[in-house]
C-alpha cells in the first residue's frame, strides 16, 4: 500500500470529488451478512446522517469504513484511495476520523494535554523529545483552537477524567478536530449524553460541519436531532442500504416506514 | 537519639538505591506491561562498568572528577545495554508477555553468569571517594556522608523523572501510553519509540543505584542486583504498579521499616517486615498505594 502524505482539502486535485466512496462494501462474519452490498458517496462539505433499527448494522458499516472490521466485498476509497486494505492508524493517518460510543479520552491528562497528544500526532515531529509541552509551538495552536471550537477553552486545566458525559464528547470532538480529518464519522455522540446537555452537543456538532467545513457522517437514534443537522440520511435495515435522501423524502419514503414499521422515525 | 538519625537517614538512604532500581520497573510496566526481571542485571552492569572503569577508563579514576567520570561510564553501558536489549529482544516480543517475562529471568541469570565468569564471584573492593567515608554530625549523630549522595541522587532522578513526564512532549506520550496503549497507537503516534526510552531510562537509573550501591556497601558482586531486586519489586507493587510518585512513597516506607526492624528486633526481621508491609498495603489497598503515574 504506497503511502503518500493526506494532501490538504483545499489543494486537493480532488476537491470536486467525493471525499468517501463505498462501492459494494459487504461483511460476512461466519455465515451472517452484517453488511450487505452498501453502496453511497459522500461530498466534500456534506453531512449524512446514518439511522436505522437496532442491529441494523450501522455501527458494522463504520467498523468496516474505520479498518476496525475486515471487508469481505467491496471497497472504500477516501479522498480516491483505495483504503479498503489498511490498518486503522493508516485510515486514521490518512483523514478517517471518527469517534466511539463508548467515550474514549485520556482520564487522567488534563482536557489540553488530550488534545495536544492529538495535535502532536499529526504534526509529527517528535523528534525532540525534550522540548517542553507549553511551548507555543504548532501543536499548542491547534489544541487551543480545537478546544475553542468546541467550547472548552476554559476547561483545559481540569483532568480530562472529571468532564460530565456530554463535556467528554465535545472533547472526542476537539481531539478528533486536531488531527485534521477529511470526514469524521460520529458514532452516536448523543448516546448517554444528558438531556440538557443535548442541545449544546447538537450546536458543536453543527459548527464543526457549518463552519470549520468538516464532513461528517453521523449515527444517529435521535430524529429531531438529524433534522437540523444532515444534508441527506442514509436508512440501513439488514445490513442493506435501503434509502439514502434529503430528511424530508426519506421519512416520506413507503419502504422506510415498512422497516420501520411501529416505530417513530 | 542519634541511634534513631542514624537508622533514619540510613534507611532513606537504602530507600534511594530501591527508588533508583523500581522507578525504572515501574515505568517499564506501566508503559509497556512488561516486567522486567532483567533490571537487577543492569545494576550489576552498572556497578562493574564503574568498578572497570575507575582502574581502566584514562582519566577516571577513585576520586574526585575521575570517580564520577567512571560512573558516567558505568551508566553509560547500564543504558546502552538496556536499549539495545528492547531493541532485540524485547520488542520482537511485543505483547506476548509470558516470553517476554522467560525472555527477562533468563537474561538476568545470563548478564549475571556472564559477569561472574569474566570477573569471578568473589566481591571486589569498590572505589569509594574519600569523602564518602566521612562522617557529619547530624542531631548528635555520625552520619557517613555516603547516605547523603545516595538521598540527593535519588531526590534529584524523583525530580527530573516528574518534570520530563509532566512537561515535555514525549512525557505526554508516556502519560497517555501508560493509560491506554492502544488509544495512543490508534491517534498514530509510534509508541514503540517511547519503549525503547523508558528501557534506556530505566537501565540508567537501576546503573546508577549499581554505581551509588558499590559505594554504600564498599564492595560489589556478581548477585548484588538480584538480590536488591526483589525488594525493588515490592517497593513498585506497594507503591501502585505505575506511579513514579508512589514508588518513591514506597521506596521511603520500605527502607525506613527495614532498618528499623533489622536494629530493633533482629538481623533478618527487616527482610520479613518488607513482606509483611506488602501483605498490610495490599490487603488494605490492593491497587497499591496510589494508581496515578506523576
Amino acid at each position: 500500500m504506497p503511502m503518500s502524505t493526506q494532501p490538504a482539502p483545499a489543494a486537493s486535485p480532488l476537491a470536486g470529488a467525493p471525499v468517501l466512496q463505498v462501492a459494494g462494501l459487504t461483511c460476512a462474519i461466519g455465515g451472517a451478512v452484517i453488511v450487505d452490498d452498501v453502496s453511497f458517496d459522500v461530498a466534500r462539505g456534506e453531512f449524512v446522517a446514518v439511522i436505522g433499527p437496532n442491529g441494523a448494522g450501522k455501527t458494522s458499516l463504520f467498523n468496516l469504513l474505520s479498518g476496525l472490521l475486515p471487508a469481505t466485498g467491496g471497497t472504500v476509497r477516501l479522498d480516491g484511495t483505495d483504503v479498503t486494505g489498511a490498518s486503522p492508524s493508516a485510515r486514521a493517518r490518512r483523514g478517517m476520523g471518527r469517534t466511539f460510543q463508548a467515550s474514549s479520552v485520556f482520564a487522567g491528562l488534563t482536557v489540553r494535554e488530550n488534545v495536544r497528544l492529538a495535535a502532536q500526532a499529526k504534526l509529527g515531529g517528535s523528534l525532540r523529545p525534550w522540548q517542553r509541552v507549553r511551548d507555543r509551538d504548532a501543536a499548542h495552536d491547534v489544541a487551543a483552537r480545537s478546544l475553542e471550537r468546541v467550547g472548552l477553552a476554559r476547561r483545559g486545566e481540569g483532568l480530562a477524567g472529571a468532564l460530565s458525559h456530554g463535556d467528554k464528547r465535545k472533547l472526542e470532538l476537539a481531539i478528533l478536530l486536531a488531527t485534521d480529518p477529511a470526514i469524521v464519522l460520529l458514532d452516536e455522540p448523543m448516546a448517554g449524553v444528558s438531556i440538557e446537555d443535548v442541545a449544546g452537543l447538537t450546536e458543536v456538532i453543527a459548527g464543526v460541519h457549518r463552519e470549520e467545513g468538516k464532513t461528517v457522517l453521523m449515527v444517529e437514534h435521535h430524529m429531531d436531532v438529524l433534522l437540523g443537522l444532515a444534508d441527506r440520511v442514509a436508512v440501513m435495515h439488514h445490513g442493506r442500504l435501503l434509502a439514502l435522501d434529503t430528511p424530508a423524502r426519506v421519512t416520506s419514503d413507503p419502504a422506510v416506514q415498512q422497516a420501520y414499521l411501529g416505530e417513530e422515525l | 537519639m542519634s541511634t534513631v538519625v542514624l537508622l533514619t537517614i540510613t534507611g532513606l538512604g537504602l530507600a534511594a538505591l530501591y527508588f533508583l532500581v523500581a522507578s525504572g520497573l515501574s515505568l517499564i510496566f506501566g508503559l509497556m506491561g512488561v516486567l522486567n526481571f532483567a533490571h537487577g542485571a543492569f545494576l550489576t552492569i552498572g556497578a562493574y562498568g564503574t568498578w572497570w572503569a575507575s582502574d581502566h577508563l584514562p582519566g577516571a579514576g577513585s576520586t574526585g572528577w575521575g570517580f564520577v567520570l567512571a560512573v558516567v561510564f558505568g551508566v553509560a553501558v547500564g543504558t546502552a545495554v538496556a536499549a539495545l536489549i528492547e531493541l532485540a529482544l524485547i520488542r520482537p516480543l511485543y505483547e506476548r508477555h509470558i516470553e517476554q517475562v522467560l525472555v527477562t529471568v533468563g537474561l538476568s541469570l545470563a548478564l549475571v553468569a556472564l559477569v561472574r565468569a569474566t570477573w569471578g564471584a568473589d566481591p571486589h573492593p569498590f572505589p569509594r571517594p574519600e569523602w564518602t567515608q566521612r562522617t557529619t554530625s547530624v542531631l548528635g549523630a555520625n552520619v557517613p556522608n555516603d547516605r547523603f549522595l545516595l538521598i540527593g541522587s535519588a531526590v534529584v532522578v524523583l525530580v527530573a523523572v516528574l518534570a520530563f513526564l509532566r512537561f515535555t512532549r514525549f512525557g505526554l506520550i508516556i502519560r497517555a501510553g501508560v493509560e491506554n496503549r492502544s488509544m495512543v497507537t490508534a491517534l498514530g503516534i509510534d509508541v514503540r519509540r517511547a519503549f525503547t526510552l523508558v528501557f534506556a531510562i530505566g537501565g540508567a537509573f537501576a546503573a546508577l543505584a549499581g554505581a551509588l550501591g558499590g559505594i554504600y556497601l564498599g564492595s560489589i558482586s556478581p548477585g548484588q542486583g538480584t538480590s536488591l531486586l526483589i525488594f525493588a519489586f515490592i517497593v513498585v507493587v506497594i507503591g501502585g504498579m505505575s506511579s513514579i510518585t508512589g514508588t518513591a512513597v514506597a521506596a521511603v516506607l520500605v527502607g525506613l521499616v527495614q532498618q528499623f526492624a533489622n536494629y530493633y528486633a533482629a538481623s533478618g526481621v527487616g527482610d520479613l517486615s518488607v513482606v509483611l508491609l506488602l501483605a498490610a498495603v495490599l490487603l488494605a489497598r490492593p491497587s497499591g498505594l496510589t494508581a496515578r503515574l506523576a
